[in-house]
């Protein structure tokens, strides 16, 4: 290589670089300008030109967001329905990954294809049938309406089922040859070696319930049993056209899923790239 | 020995049935009961009386369905295509970077997709407002008329296509820059020994061997897009949603609005139908391509 093309590809290389940069700015910027917007007063929000900076700052928005509006409530029905809908859907799932993995039992292989199969189906489209089966319940407005229908991730017991098929088969032997009953070593040989899979998949099934929508939305009707991703876009009175208090709302509705994904980045994402190298 | 045996079927049993249990009530069951009732006049809640096939006669001729159909493969043309290059673009741009340098900015890459859809939703409608929207000031200072994004059938879409790239790139990204780190540094090593340029490199290298994991990504891409209904919804809102209706939409407004479950449910068997044909046809063809690749 002469030393010309090596210089010129230097400078190419700087100004990739700077255009990635500058590209993230970018795309990131649309998130900046709502937490910075509110921090201002309604009337700087408003101000016919772009202030990158509020000249008053204020938490005011906040204070009425957390003491006049439901958004408390809203939070608490958050967290229980997504905390139940992770810890019932991450045990369910490990415990059926872990015997089609592990045991024989009759008709293990019909139930591993019927997972596979459900894989492919798309949820939106039982949204009447989901809607019926609640309200027979008497669900409706309720935790356990709103749980119920999340239940289903098949993509979480393929990934423990191939993370149990991956355990060599001589610790359950050395486990048998010493008479420990099943439940022991599920307990203390299976589950505490694959820790890190379970965390990880902990923290996006959460995420995923706290984002989920359109169910969530059709369950309920009374503004106090709504998630705070539903409550956010459906109380509008609570609000009203005041834009600082609405992207104060966002950003709180946001905050809870954006710092777990920013304390447990190394987990978020691969837990996103075990479930979808398992999609292909 | 043979009590071992039943003991571990009996143990599994137990294991797998909180599983099937909620499976059965929450899968197996809806989706029976979907079929079934396509073909009545069930209201949302409650029975009807058996129709045949008449909901889905309906079909060809009922012209909401017919822009439902179209603004799905719509929204599926614009996003999913330009989506997936723009998100291997921005992960080969990533992939450059080293250590901390790299992970905050992937990190700025990746936060919008971590963000409830309604986030997402308010973020836009505040920065593209008509009124006050920092995009419309930026409009203004190049001397472009301001846009009514969300209130413009013509600008709809696309609108929501791009907001909807934005929001989900991260994901794709994450999964371009695993295959990016998987190809063996060797191989372009070998490549600057042979005085390979930089576009040969990457025509030659990096894309056949980039190609199953962006196979991968339209995949999933293109299913979850055919599954949209969240943002174009909320953005409808106060705008023109019967212009802007896609497939589930449509179940909703015919179950939820009008009261006519078993309608709804000839529209929603439609969008299973296709869901599971394109995911099935998916299969088979990365199926052959991995044939012949390998």
């Amino acid at each position: 290589m002469t030393e010309t093309t090596a210089r010129r590809l230097n400078i190419i290389a700087l100004i990739t670089t700077v255009l990635t940069i500058l590209c993230a700015l970018i795309w990131a910027f649309p998130l900046y300008w709502a937490v910075v917007s509110s921090l201002k007063p309604e009337d700087e929000v408003v101000r016919p030109y772009i202030e990158l900076w509020p000249e008053t700052f204020t938490v005011s928005h906040y204070v009425f967001a957390l003491t006049q509006t439901e958004i408390g409530r809203w939070y608490v029905n958050s967290i229980v329905t997504a905390a139940a809908v992770t810890v019932l859907t991450v045990s369910s799932s490990l415990f059926c990954g872990y015997a089609i993995s592990q045991l024989n039992f009759p008709f293990r292989n019909v139930l591993w294809w019927l997972i596979l199969a459900s894989f492919m189906v798309p949820m939106q489209a039982l949204i009447v049938n989901h809607f019926e089966l609640v309200a027979d319940l008497g669900l409706i407005n309720t935790w356990s309406g709103i749980v119920l229908p999340q239940l289903i991730h098949p993509v979480i017991i393929i990934v423990y089922k191939q993370f149990f098929d991956g355990v060599p088969k001589d610790f359950r032997e050395a486990a048998v040859m010493d008479s420990a009953s099943e439940w022991r070593i599920l307990t203390r040989v299976y589950i505490p070696m694959n820790w890190g899979v379970t965390t990880a998949l902990s923290i996006v099934c959460f995420i995923w319930s706290w984002n989920s929508f359109l169910w969530p939305f059709l369950a309920v009707t009374k503004t106090n049993m709504m998630t705070i991703t539903v409550g956010i876009t459906q109380v509008n009175d609570a609000f009203g056209v005041y834009y600082a208090r609405q992207l104060t709302a966002a950003v709180l509705a946001g905050l809870p899923v954006a710092l777990a994904y920013l304390i447990f980045q190394r987990r978020v994402t691969e837990a996103i790239t075990l479930s979808a190298g398992i999609k292909g | 020995m043979l009590r071992n045996r039943r003991n571990e079927a009996f143990f599994a049993l137990v294991l797998v049935a909180p599983f099937v249990a909620i499976y059965g009530l929450v899968f197996v069951y809806p989706t029976i009961k979907l079929f079934m009732i396509s073909f009545t006049d069930a209201p949302l809640i409650g029975d009807g009386n058996y129709v045949g096939l008449e909901n889905y006669l309906r079909l060809p001729s009922d012209r909401r369905f017919g822009t439902a159909l179209w603004n799905t493969a719509y929204f599926v043309l614009l996003t999913v295509i330009p989506g997936t290059l723009a998100a291997f673009a921005i992960a080969l741009g990533v992939n450059r970077l080293a250590g901390r340098l790299q992970a905050a900015i992937l990190a700025l890459f990746f936060l919008p997709y971590i963000l409830p859809v309604s986030v997402v939703y308010l973020l836009w409608d505040w920065t593209l407002n008509f009124q006050f929207g920092i995009a419309m000031y930026l409009f203004d200072m190049i001397g472009l008329a301001r846009i009514p994004v969300f209130k413009s059938t013509a600008w709809f879409m696309p609108a929501v296509g791009v907001i909807t790239i934005w929001w989900t790139a991260g994901f794709s990204i994450l999964l371009f820059l695993a295959g990016l780190r998987a190809i063996p540094m060797e191989i372009y090593e070998a490549a600057a020994l042979d005085n390979a340029g930089r576009w040969s490199t990457f025509r030659r290298i990096t894309w056949p061997l980039m190609w199953p994991i962006t196979a991968l990504v339209l995949t999933i891409q293109l299913i979850s897009q055919l599954k949209i209904f969240d943002q174009v919804y909320l953005f409808s809102t106060g705008g023109r949603p019967n212009d802007n209706v896609v497939m589930v939409y449509y179940v909703f407004q015919r179950a939820f609005q009008s009261d006519q479950g078993g309608r709804a449910a000839a529209v929603a068997v439609v969008l299973f139908v296709i869901v599971i044909v394109v995911s099935v046809l998916n299969f088979q063809l990365t199926r052959l391509s991995g044939g012949r690749g390998r």
